[in-house]
């Protein structure tokens, strides 16, 4: 055992690229859920967003336009969520683990001639001055754009639900959504709108691991990753800091899991990779004394004749 | 479209397929069962290969179906036995999960012909077949013995089984014997294939001062890792991986299973068919050495070129006495070479390791 | 104009039955356009997913294989039902399917070789009750404090899978397996083994549980005052505390029940068709049962109907692939898309469509 073979600035560096995709995804499905919408099928949209960006980034040349063909791939795709959810009534959680099925399908037929084939790469930003600050310098600014945008997006969202009157609907949606029609609120179109926010937001997540974190086209190779996210909001009690916070700690549990392995620490591995998922659970209960809770109308359908 | 049209289509489909069953008696049939999509890149690509070889190789003689994502158990005992009933005279199943569903499929069709990978059981009409990656995992720990400059070794395992650590023993003793200073990190991913975590593990092991990376999980996120992290020397897995040469990566094992499944296919056609257990490694081309670039100095070139003639000759073996178990026992004398047995249910490390392996 | 939908004061029941038939049709078009788009016939396509299974050369084999296929999906869909009549949201099945596994086959291996009568029993019952334990985390979280249990039984699942991967690579490996992970085969273990009851009939243990829990489902449903409890919980929730229900015991039932189902899904699963602790042990029925739960309208018939639709596109899909080439993610997308009109159409049960010729008054 050698823990002196980690370094702790690489370590929290590594900690901030691992986390990006599960972050965007969860910020995404954060504004979905406080909209009162469930939608599991973020592992469906990630999937697909992967492929789009990384087809159209093939494509073009320019993994800039890659990123927004994910977005705009899992925007479309959460658009057939809203369809059913929203103007057919379906219920959103059957209707969301149809989407994934539907994604991951999806996904692999449109990425059937792009196996083996090299994205075009992400440059870093080297931003001068700030990454030559000791420490801070490497864990913070030493990464590609995505991350500061994925960063940015947090920072947006945290501001607009606690600022902003868009914010103050899209909780009067989710908190109550006969109320909030009441006020004349349109509660389909603000909760489209979300859905496709969220679809965009997972798209982007995939587009990170196919043109960043892997970087290439394989089937399936989200493995998991937009559950993971689902668990993130949940963990995060709905707050956009909270969300930041818990990728980082999921995706640090991982991260520092395998360093610990590679220093040679013996760790019975099946259980540290529960810790997540047992720790959101705690949270949950810890959450239950808080005010904090689930918005009150998730998950429930709404009809304005109700 | 109404019932009606569904319905006439029905039949017309029947009686395709009714055709089909008869035109078969003149052709082979080969089937393949797939564990992972064949669109993986690694395992299953590097099979259905293989496939695409045999109906090149044979053209109207050979008729080949696959099935791809064939989950282990129960569903791969059906997706079996629905090939056997469409008339497939040769089935090869290829994930270790599938042996005892193959096992039971073959009881009950003695007349079709079974090719399991990597297990250990057989029947009359049950052969396994193997590759011995370790020969390859030989000629890579030499060439990371030789490239390290921190001395640091980075191994992505999967699980912690005999042809994981077997890999991981053959890299070793060979890294060891060209550079008495090289120490491996281990990371076990608990995973074949999971493209985020493989690169973490990846990022993992550079920032801990690897400067070689090997691999026994199938995506190529590593190669990325590498590659991002400008001087780390990769080699190839499952697949050449050769988008990443010339470097991070200077090598590769492939799984080339196209002379096996050709040659079985053929002895189908001449009835000479035959239940056994290969195990075979680089000389009849299972195992598949992909271009040594010239990141690697011409010396070690040349050096790791010979050891793979030996190995393939037959005139070294990659387990050679003397060697000790980890805990400081002695495992084979001076000269004494690895029996199969021992090899195929690998669970120590060779002395020199430092690391635990996961109960 | 306008198209606007209006609630029907009951559902209609000509669209109960109707919507499920209009669903699979457009399902055959659209599906069928995607396999011409692929280059397949469609026509070939589409009657070897439907017609194949059911009526084709090889029809002896893949009849009973639809039973042991939908069983699992059947059982477990018809204890989530409850709860989902009850608004109480059970989703980590696949969970509580991988504990009863887990427990049944503990107590197989912990037996082994013992040949006894009361082993297979006592498997079913460790079965159900660890399928039963880990449902009722939730319940419990829940009435105490107040989690949701959507969440916590979904965070439940990622547990159970880490376990399961645990223990096939631990403490339930098989001794004589070379090392490799996964249990000893079931299979070869006569007083463990959940064969078929009548060979080649498909019908185990699993099947027949199945069987049991419709009727009873149906009868408590229908004839009894838990069943009538339950369904007010769900449609008017105040009403059913006047009328005496008590929401904590009804989640306790409810979570509780739908675990024990799942554990013995499970159970039966790992000690017959899979015969192993493996670590891809689980295939997703957990899942797959909660879209049956919906597919079936919630109704123990429906259900039973639904899961052996699923199991016919699953045993279907594998024919087009093996016989026409078709790719497994096509055949996946055409699930999801049978699914999505499934859902959709649903809408028309309950609610009409209407045309608005003048814009609507705000």
């Amino acid at each position: 055992m050698d823990l002196s073979s980690i370094n702790p600035i690489l370590l929290l560096a590594s900690i901030m690229a691992a986390s990006t995709p599960i972050l965007l995804a969860a910020i995404g499905e954060l504004i979905v859920e406080r909209s009162g919408v469930l939608n599991l099928g973020v592992e469906g949209m990630m999937i697909t967003g992967a492929i789009c960006g990384f087809a159209i980034a093939v494509g073009t040349g320019s993994p800039a336009i890659g990123f927004i063909g994910g977005a705009v791939g899992g925007a479309l795709l959460s658009l057939l969520f809203a369809l059913l959810t929203q103007v057919a009534l379906a219920n959103h959680v059957a209707s969301g683990l149809a989407l994934t099925l539907f994604g991951l399908g999806l996904s692999s037929l449109l990425g059937q001639g792009y196996v083996g084939v090299k994205p075009p790469p992400t440059p870093k930003l080297d931003i001068p001055v700030l990454g030559d600050i000791p420490l801070l310098g490497p864990i913070l600014f030493s990464h590609d754009l995505m991350v500061y945008v994925a960063l940015a997006l947090v920072a947006g969202v945290w501001a607009m639900l606690k600022y902003s009157r868009a914010g103050l609907i899209l909780r009067a949606v989710g908190e109550n959504h006969d109320a909030a029609h009441a006020l004349g609120y349109k509660v389909v179109r603000v909760r489209i709108a979300a859905i496709a926010f969220g679809g965009a937001c997972a798209g982007l997540g995939g587009a990170y691991l196919s043109l960043v974190r892997v970087p290439q086209w394989t089937e399936g190779m989200t493995a998991g990753i937009g559950w993971i996210a689902l668990a993130l909001v949940v963990f995060a009690s709905w707050k956009a800091g909270r969300v930041l916070l818990g990728a980082w700690l999921f995706g640090g549990v991982s991260v520092l899991q395998l360093n610990l392995q590679a220093a040679g620490v013996a760790i019975p591995v099946e259980y540290l990779s529960m810790s997540p998922y047992v720790i959101t659970i705690l949270v949950l209960v810890i959450m239950s004394a808080d005010k904090s809770r689930a918005p009150a109308s998730l998950g429930r359908i709404f009809h304005a004749s109700q | 479209m109404t019932l009606k049209t569904i319905l006439t289509g029905a039949v017309m489909a029947l009686g395709l397929t009714a055709a089909g069953a008869q035109a078969q008696d003149d052709t082979t049939k080969v089937g393949f069962i797939y564990v992972g999509p064949i669109g993986d890149g690694g395992w299953t690509y590097e099979h259905d290969q293989g496939r695409l070889a045999v109906e090149e190789h044979f053209g109207d003689q050979v008729e080949t179906v696959y099935q791809e994502s064939v989950p282990e158990g129960a569903d791969a005992q059906r997706a079996i036995t629905q090939m056997a009933l469409n008339g497939a005279d040769l089935i090869f199943t290829t994930s270790f999960g599938f042996m005892d569903p193959t096992l039971a499929v073959a009881k009950k069709f003695p007349n079709v012909k079974f090719e399991h990978a990597t297990g250990y059981k057989t029947a009359p009409n049950v052969s396994t077949y193997s590759a011995r990656f370790y020969e390859g995992r030989a000629i890579q720990g030499h060439i990371a013995g030789k490239m390290t400059k921190s001395n640091i070794v980075g191994y992505i395992a999967s699980y912690p089984i005999p042809e994981v650590i077997r890999g991981i023993n053959a890299a070793f003793i060979h890294a060891r014997k060209v550079n008495p200073d090289v120490e491996f990190k281990i990371i076990w991913a608990y995973t074949w294939f999971d493209p985020a975590k493989e690169a973490d593990a990846a990022t993992a092991l550079i920032e801990q001062g690897a400067d070689v990376i090997l691999q026994h999980t199938d995506s190529t996120a590593p190669q990325a890792a590498a590659e991002k992290a400008g001087d780390v020397v990769t080699f190839g897995q499952a697949s050449d991986m050769a988008e990443y040469k010339p470097f991070p990566r200077v090598s590769s094992i492939i799984d080339d299973w196209k002379p096996y499944y050709i040659a079985r296919t053929q002895a189908v056609i001449d009835g000479t068919w035959t239940s056994q257990q290969v195990w075979d490694g680089i000389g009849p081309g299972m195992v598949g050495i992909g271009e040594i670039t010239e990141a690697v100095p011409a010396d070690v070139r040349d050096e790791a070129l010979a050891l793979k003639e030996a190995i393939a000759s037959g005139e070294y073996h990659p387990f050679t006495g003397p060697l000790k178990k980890q805990d400081g026992s002695d495992w084979l004398a001076d000269g004494e070479t690895a029996d199969d047995g021992t090899l195929l249910g690998m669970d120590f490390y060779v002395e020199g390791l430092n690391a635990e392996i996961p109960q | 104009m306008k198209l606007q939908l209006e609630k029907r004061p009951q559902p209609s029941r000509r669209w109960i039955y109707l919507s499920p038939l209009l669903a699979v049709v457009i399902t055959m078009l659209v599906g069928g356009a995607l396999f011409a788009a692929l280059g397949k016939n469609p026509v070939e396509a589409i009657a070897t997913i439907f017609w194949e299974p059911l009526f084709g050369e090889f029809a002896f084999y893949y009849r009973p294989q639809l039973l042991v296929k939908g069983a699992p999906l059947i059982l477990i869909a018809i204890g989530l039902s409850l709860g989902f009549r009850a608004g109480i949201w059970n989703i980590g099945a696949e969970g509580q399917y991988i504990i009863g596994a887990l427990s049944g086959a503990g107590v197989a291996l912990a037996f082994y070789p013992l040949d006894a009568w009361f082993v297979f029993p006592l498997m079913a019952l460790a079965g159900a009750l660890g399928g039963w334990a880990w449902g009722m985390i939730p319940a419990v979280l829940k009435l105490r404090f107040g989690t949701n249990e959507i969440l916590v039984s979904l965070m439940l699942v990622y547990v159970a899978e880490q376990l399961l991967a645990a223990m096939a690579l631990g403490p339930m490996k098989n001794p004589d397996g070379m090392g490799f992970p996964g249990s000893r085969n079931l299979q070869d273990y006569p007083a463990a083994h959940n064969a078929d009851l009548i060979t080649g009939s498909g019908l185990h243990w699993g099947v027949v549980a199945a069987l049991v829990a419709v009727i009873a489902a149906y009868i408590l449903l229908g004839r009894h005052m838990l069943g009538y409890q339950i369904r007010l919980s769900g449609e008017a929730p105040r009403a059913a505390r006047f009328a005496g229900v008590k929401p904590g015991l009804l989640t306790l039932f409810c979570l509780g029940t739908s675990g024990a189902l799942a554990g013995l899904a499970g159970m039966f699963e790992v000690s017959g068709p899979a015969g192993q602790v493996s670590i891809d042990f689980n295939v997703g029925y957990g899942f797959t049962a909660i879209i049956v739960a919906f597919l079936g309208r919630l109704h123990p018939v429906g259900i039973a109907l639904a899961g052996l639709l699923m199991a016919l596109t699953y045993i279907g899909g594998e024919i087009a692939q093996g016989n026409l080439g078709l790719p497994a993610a096509a055949i996946q997308m055409f699930q999801g898309m049978l699914l999505f009109f499934l859902l959709a159409v649903d809408v028309l049960t309950n609610y009409r469509l209407r045309l608005l010729r003048r814009p609507e008054a705000a």
